[in-house]
């Protein structure tokens, strides 16, 4: 990783950024500022939502930018998600950090934590190596987390809040399993004090419930398609996690948006065209329109059932979403942003 | 037509998030609209689907769905909410020995955890109440009901088609831990056989998940013992009508990338445990446009732009079309018959009603109610005539 100090405060930003000539005068430079400022609000990201709604995507979309302002980030995924090395063209991510994109202005690395790993790392760390060992050939492990369920999810939640504490990185991403799972991941240090009662699993737990409940430290961004039945789960899932984690909400990300359909009086295209064409054309407009509104019906719907900022994605005429596509979907991003930074 | 819809068990499988939960219904509802009497397995099905189908306050069994003018000569549609907890109690309390055995299990608090969280155990639970109703359903008072003429399961969204098949295994093997097992020993026998290392594995790990949660464990393997072996027997009888030829497996796909992906996965899994794919369900396929006008330098650009963008839906569809074809040549050439190709249009918004789900429903089989004095049909129905 690049050791590269960066200065947090947002009014020192620009002297030092690696030469660039960029200014805080230009608009250019406000741009910047008001991205870095949102990113560095916190140090953890939680991106969840439905499985297929883009979740990956809007991850490394927000890793990317971030990185883009000068962040050391690192994207995280974890059991039940995987898909962020695809969106980079780079191979599976392990337990180790790898590099995702090397030409950043910050840097983007990406790793996998399973609770396995992260297991075994904490109780060498603790001195219990030869345990570790023992608990995994014989399965013992599958029965403890049995016992106490929520341990597997503390102890990847363990590990980012040891990352925090590190300063590893100036802000962590990370990819959660989808919604239902993503509710009882978040959920789990809280439950687990139910079943636990003392010991260093139970101190780990309370710890990190410190850590999802300062939105200093961490924020949850959801993110949604602008459909009925995503929607509506977004809803359900934006308020048992505020209601019942106690964490922090950002702004929701709307992702897959179709462009605007050109309205056009009825029969204009018979002028000019064939019959046949002109009620193929006129039927493809129409069928797109439909879909147009109904997106934007469901935007609605979010926007007055749900007090949170969105931030607009475009749906991609693509069938890879790879590393061209994160950085067109990012810099869509920093403008929902900047539309956020100019509400406020 | 396609056969594989006249199978006594359908199971739906596929990646998360293409509709299938919503295509099961279809098809039950299609297939009860034929004549037939269908039971479907919903797990997880969005609210207003839910409420469609009269499951909004209704639970672990079959109850029947209101059809108004879709009821059509003595076919009927049945749905339920899967309730892994409740179907896992109801196996405990079918094999434990006496039902003080049962109920110290049942109010064991890693057995709660067990029912709740292992994973696989929901797998295993839509397998083991696909099993229970073709063999003797019961309504939610417990009284037995005329046999189904068709049950079709959903399935929880896995990226493993094998977590269905392996579900039972994983479950039995945990039930058998062997750490845990040779902890059981001392309170059956009352010698103390358990070896010195494994007791100082579980005192070290004591220390650090808390004592109470390793006593949890161990009293639930002392009350489960005696019981693995009906659960066991249980589990393969499962798995022979899963791997049954009156099974038919329907893949239930999107064209999105990521989907297609895993579902061609999901075949390789299944064609590798030489599981037969019946038939491969394409959801939410974008229509095609046609003839569209070509361009041309003397357009204007609101018809210029406007032809791009049909293009663009009609490039879209093409390329949906094409993303599917290595799914089908793999389950095709994997098969021993037909397999049956079908592809849901998108609708232009959700479905979440009785007739959303038989726009759906035609779409996959067709409008059923002119061939519901079909002889092969007539002769399986269990139901007096009519």
């Amino acid at each position: 990783m690049r050791g590269r100090h960066v200065d947090r405060s947002v009014s020192g930003y620009g002297g030092e950024n690696n030469g660039s000539g960029a200014s805080n005068h230009t608009s250019a430079g406000k741009e910047h500022m008001e991205t870095e400022a949102f990113f560095r609000a916190s140090k953890i990201l939680l991106v969840a939502g439905k499985g297929g709604v883009g979740k990956t995507t809007g991850a490394a979309a927000l890793a990317w930018s971030a990185a883009a302002v000068g962040l050391r980030v690192v994207l995280v995924e974890v059991d039940g998600t995987r898909g962020i090395a695809s969106r980079f063209d780079a191979p599976a991510l392990a337990y180790e950090p790898s590099e995702l994109h090397a030409r950043t202005t910050g840097s983007l690395y990406g790793r996998r934590i399973t609770p396995d790993d992260a297991l075994l790392e904490y109780l060498a760390d603790h001195g219990m190596k030869r345990l570790g060992g023992r608990l995994v050939s014989t399965g013992t492990l599958d029965v403890i987390a049995t016992a106490a369920p929520g341990i597997k999810d503390i102890l990847i939640l363990g590990k980012l809040k040891q990352l925090v504490g590190t300063d590893a990185a100036d802000l962590l991403v990370l990819d959660t399993p989808a919604s239902g799972h993503a509710l009882s991941f978040l959920r789990s240090p809280k439950g687990l004090a139910d079943t636990v009662r003392s010991g260093p699993i139970r101190r780990q737990a309370d710890e990190v419930v410190a850590v999802l409940t300062d939105p200093a430290l961490c924020q949850v961004v959801l993110v949604t398609l602008a459909e009925e039945t995503p929607v509506s789960e977004v809803m359900e899932t934006a308020y048992a996690l505020e209601e019942e984690v106690g964490v922090a909400l950002g702004p929701v990300i709307v992702n897959a948006l179709l462009a605007p359909v050109p309205d056009d009086p009825p029969g204009r295209f018979a002028a000019t065209l064939v019959t046949r064409e002109a009620d193929a054309l006129t039927a493809a407009l129409s069928f797109e329109r439909t879909r147009v509104d109904a997106q934007s019906h469901q935007r609605d719907r979010l926007r007055r059932e749900l007090p949170l900022a969105q931030i607009a994605l475009p749906l991609l005429p693509v069938r890879h979403i790879g590393p061209t596509e994160i950085e067109t979907l990012s810099t869509h991003l920093v403008n929902g942003i900047r539309h956020l930074a100019d509400r406020a | 037509m396609s056969d594989a819809f006249d199978a006594r068990v359908i199971v739906c499988c596929g990646p998360g998030g293409v509709g299938k939960t919503t295509t099961a219904a279809a098809l039950g509802l299609a297939l009860a609209t034929s004549g037939r009497r269908v039971a479907v397995v919903t797990i997880d099905p969005a609210k207003r689907l839910a409420q469609a189908l009269g499951l909004a306050s209704l639970g672990n069994h079959p109850t029947p769905v209101a059809l108004g003018d879709d009821a059509a000569d003595g076919g009927s549609l049945w749905a339920l909410m899967l309730d892994t907890r409740a179907t896992f109690d109801g196996l405990v309390a079918r094999y434990a020995p006496s039902p003080e055995q049962a109920h110290r299990i049942l109010n064991n608090t890693f057995y709660r955890n067990i029912a709740g969280t292992l994973s696989g155990t929901q797998e295993y639970m839509a397998m083991e109440k696909l099993y229970e109703l073709v063999h003797g359903p019961v309504d939610s008072t417990g009284t037995v009901i005329e046999a189904f003429d068709c049950v079709i399961v959903d399935t929880p969204p896995t990226r493993n088609a094998l977590e269905f098949i392996t579900a039972p295994e994983r479950l039995t093997r945990f039930l058998d831990n062997r750490v845990f097992r040779a902890l059981t020993a001392p309170a059956r026998t009352g010698l103390r056989v358990v070896g010195v290392a494994t007791q100082a594995v579980l005192r070290s790990l004591g220390k650090v998940v808390g004592g109470e949660v390793i006593a949890d464990a161990i009293a639930f393997f002392q009350a489960f013992e005696g019981m693995e072996a009906g659960f066991r027997e249980r589990a393969q009888a499962v798995l022979r009508l899963l791997r049954d030829e009156s099974s038919a497996w329907v893949i239930v796909t999107s064209a999105r990338a990521e989907s297609v992906g895993e579902a061609t996965a999901f075949a390789q899994q299944l064609a590798d445990e030489g599981i037969v794919v019946r038939a491969v369900v394409a959801n939410r396929m974008q229509p095609t446009f046609d003839p569209l006008p070509s361009l041309d330098p003397s357009q204007d650009d609101r018809l210029h732009d406007a032809i791009i963008r049909a293009q663009m839906i009609n490039a879209v569809a093409t390329a949906d079309a094409h993303a599917i074809e290595p799914l089908l040549q793999l389950v095709r050439a994997n098969a021993n018959r037909e397999v049956t190709y079908l592809h849901i249009p998108l609708q232009s918004v959700d479905v979440h009603d009785i007739a959303g789900l038989r726009v759906i429903g035609t779409a996959l089989v067709g409008d059923r109610r002119t061939t519901v004095n079909e002889p092969a049909r007539r002769a399986r129905r269990r139901g007096p005539a009519r």
